[in-house]
């Protein structure tokens, strides 16, 4: 693609995405040169193929898949590129994998703005030199203004998996304890924020983060004491734990106390009636961990700067009803049950 | 999570709870009603029955405004809905609550009806201001608490002269409910109410001396905090104890005796009572609901389009009649957890956050059946 040359640059500045943007003539190679393959730029993307090809090691590979289609597309600590990139590689990172590689597909309406585009793919291109893990290969589509919303991204990541780990969703056992990385319901309420033009003293701000840091940091410290891992975006850490219980076939009991939630956030769910059990988090995991390890992995978890709020929320139990239970602060004790209905449209 | 709120302090619970073991008779038993949904809500998300002594149960009452809503204002809804030149806002609760034959709101906006979420009844006049085009209609429901801002934005819409604002009003009154329930055929016994916390800010607590005189039940009026409820509990256990029968105001930091005076002038000033409304469980009840007055025929929906109230029928086998009025709990019906789910609700106490059944499905079914 570098070998092309088009006799004027685009005009990000004032230039809206067309239906020749995707046409598959100049105009769209121009698009995905200037634009994206200048922000995302790696030797893989520079050679111009309609595929990426790499060595893969021995062992085994991870595979993920995601599509993002938050509204707004740019939020209080985020937008929806560094969104694509976290959340797939925190996709990854749950297997207790390196992520290696990533793809991105973008459906864009017509008449978005170039320059929002732009941020949108510097965004991604940040975010993906900051996690060390590039952008290997994309594909580009323009719908008709109203098919779509602005800009829609899929992503795909590869991962290897150290040799010897084995994390899965049906391997919690009773006696095993939850840890969670820090504070819920931030991403949820910050869009939630932005969308009802809500203002609060303090600006709450997304946790959109890459987890294979403080995922390798916690394999190193627990080794195969690791059970499971599960970052809890959407229904948030009531639909994760739930659905960990329903894989396990166990139960969970958790202290209500235990569960770090920045105080704005909680005043934000408070005054829109919500519980941050359900909102969405996008730099979080939960871990369950056994007895034996669970101290070691916090001690590691709290030494990263994504842990440092790390805590022991709570155990498995032997329940064939897979219920997750929690202990309030009030001293009685409810369910939590997976959310139903739709809280939050569209948060990532 | 730390509630920080002085309102929901654990070790004041414990004290509180302490108090009412003390001083409930264990020869007795002991049986109140919390008339309102937010109250059902605290009890279960704060796991205020575990809290309890066993001798002593709450039984949830009908004030949650989506479970008494009857089919046939929910399928008046839909069809509304349908005419493509009407857009219909509404408070996302209403969104599963189920119609007729599985229909709801939800599917008829996937089908193409256009409908929309709205947190206030501001946010409808808004739409009608920037969407000329388009007929608005509020789909208002609610107790004595959202009533005065569904006046507020008629008012507004009157104002600004928008003639594509109208309202299909369903809002209730509080008073006649707790009526039908002391006065109905089912005779449960009940030792006294928890009364409402928001709508009492409104009408005051004056309504209530009716059902302690003439009905010689207790009533106290409480907040929706988990300590509120705590703390109502043990007045009613101690008015029962003292064979006392009288309104007591545990609310005081937010309800005054005469209510809110400006409130009530703006709910008089736009709404009339109906001669009667069909409540789900409750059946129909005279002078029981609000429509608009005359004055304001314009922004009504009901004149406006002509809404035929259908005479559907519940789901035969759904017990959220028996339950609204607290005949029967959630797990008494066959269908609770079972076909009526949250996800699929029958009947409507399993739609809102304040239904008695989605309260006990999402917080309450690890807990032991309790003694009745």
């Amino acid at each position: 693609m570098t070998a092309k040359t088009f006799r004027r640059k685009i005009d990000i500045a004032n230039g809206r995405v067309d239906l020749s943007h995707g046409a598959g003539g100049r105009a769209m190679a121009q698009l995905i040169d200037e634009i994206f393959v200048a922000a995302f730029d790696n030797e893989w993307l520079r050679r111009g193929n309609d595929q990426a090809a790499f060595e893969v090691g021995s062992g085994r590979l991870v595979m993920t898949t995601d599509s993002y289609v938050v509204s707004p597309l740019f939020f209080p600590g985020g937008d929806i590129g560094s969104l694509a990139v976290h959340g797939t590689i925190n996709d990854v990172a749950m297997a207790g994998a390196q992520p290696l590689y990533l793809s991105a597909g973008f459906i864009l309406e017509e008449g978005l703005a170039l320059a929002e585009l732009k941020r949108i793919a510097d965004s991604m291109g940040a975010a993906a030199r900051a996690a060390g893990v590039p952008i290997v290969t994309g594909d580009t589509k323009v719908v008709e203004r109203g098919k779509a919303d602005g800009v829609f991204i899929s992503t795909t990541g590869i991962g290897r998996v150290p040799v010897g780990l084995d994390l899965s969703a049906d391997k919690a056992r009773p006696g095993d304890r939850v840890i969670l990385s820090g504070s819920i319901g931030d991403h949820g309420i910050a869009i939630l924020s932005k969308r009802r033009h809500l203002a609060f003293e303090t600006e709450i701000v997304s946790d959109s983060a890459a987890l294979h840091g403080l995922v390798a940091a916690m394999i190193e410290a627990g080794g195969d004491g690791l059970r499971v891992m599960r970052d809890p975006t959407r229904g948030g850490l009531a639909a994760t734990l739930n659905e960990l219980a329903q894989q396990s076939r166990i139960g969970f009991r958790l202290d209500e106390m235990a569960i770090p939630v920045k105080p704005a956030v909680a005043a934000a769910c408070e005054l829109l009636g919500l519980d941050p059990l359900y909102a969405a988090n996008e730099g979080k995991l939960i871990a369950v961990v056994a007895s034996a390890a669970a101290d070691a992995v916090l001690a590691a978890m709290r030494r990263h700067p994504l842990g440092r709020e790390a805590a022991i929320i709570g155990e498995a139990v032997a329940d064939d009803r897979c219920f997750v239970h929690v202990t309030t602060g009030f001293g009685g004790g409810r369910i939590v049950d997976w959310l139903s209905g739709e809280q939050f449209p569209r948060i990532c | 999570m730390r509630d920080s709120g002085s309102y929901r302090d654990g070790r004041l619970a414990q004290q509180l709870a302490g108090r009412i073991a003390r001083d409930a008779d264990p020869a007795a038993t002991y049986r109140f009603m919390e008339f309102c949904g937010g109250h059902t809500h605290a009890i279960a998300r704060y796991g205020i029955e575990e809290l309890l002594p066993e001798n002593l149960r709450l039984i949830h009452g009908p004030g949650c405004p989506v479970c008494v809503l009857p089919v046939g204002r929910i399928d008046g809804a839909i069809r509304l809905a349908a005419h493509p030149a009407v857009t219909l806002c509404i408070y996302g609760d209403l969104m599963r609550v189920p119609g007729a034959q599985g229909r709801s709101l939800l599917r008829a906006k996937a089908a193409g009806a256009d409908i929309r979420l709205v947190y206030s009844s501001l946010d409808a006049v808004r739409i009608a201001e920037v969407e000329p085009t388009r007929a608005i209609v509020f789909f208002a429901i609610g107790f004595e608490t959202t009533t005065p801002p569904t006046a507020l934005a008629v008012r507004l819409a009157a104002r600004q002269g928008l003639r594509n604002f109208t309202v299909f009003c369903n809002h209730v009154v509080t008073p006649p409910a707790i009526r039908a329930i002391l006065d109905g055929p089912d005779q449960v016994r009940l030792d006294g109410f928890i009364g409402p916390a928001h709508v009492s800010t409104v009408i005051g607590t004056e309504p209530y001396e009716v059902f302690a005189g003439d009905f010689g039940k207790p009533v106290v009026i409480a907040g929706f905090e988990p300590l509120d409820v705590m703390q109502a509990v043990l007045m009613l256990v101690r008015q029962v104890n003292e064979g006392r029968h009288v309104v007591e105001n545990q609310y005081r930091r937010a309800v005054k005796p005469a209510g809110n005076d400006r409130a009530k002038a703006e709910i008089a000033e736009i709404f009339e009572l109906r001669e009667s409304f069909e409540w789900r469980g409750l059946g129909v009840l005279p002078a029981s609901g609000l429509r608009l007055r005359a004055a304001y025929a314009d922004f009504d929906a009901e004149r406006r389009f002509a809404i035929e109230d259908s005479p559907a029928k519940d789901n035969p086998a759904c017990e959220c009649g028996a339950i609204l009025r607290g005949v029967k709990q959630p797990a008494d019906c066959r269908l609770f957890g079972t076909l009526c789910t949250p996800e699929t609700p029958i009947g409507s106490c399993m739609v809102s956050a304040e239904g008695a059944c989605a309260a006990h499905w999402t917080y309450g079914r690890s807990r032991a059946r309790r003694a009745s």
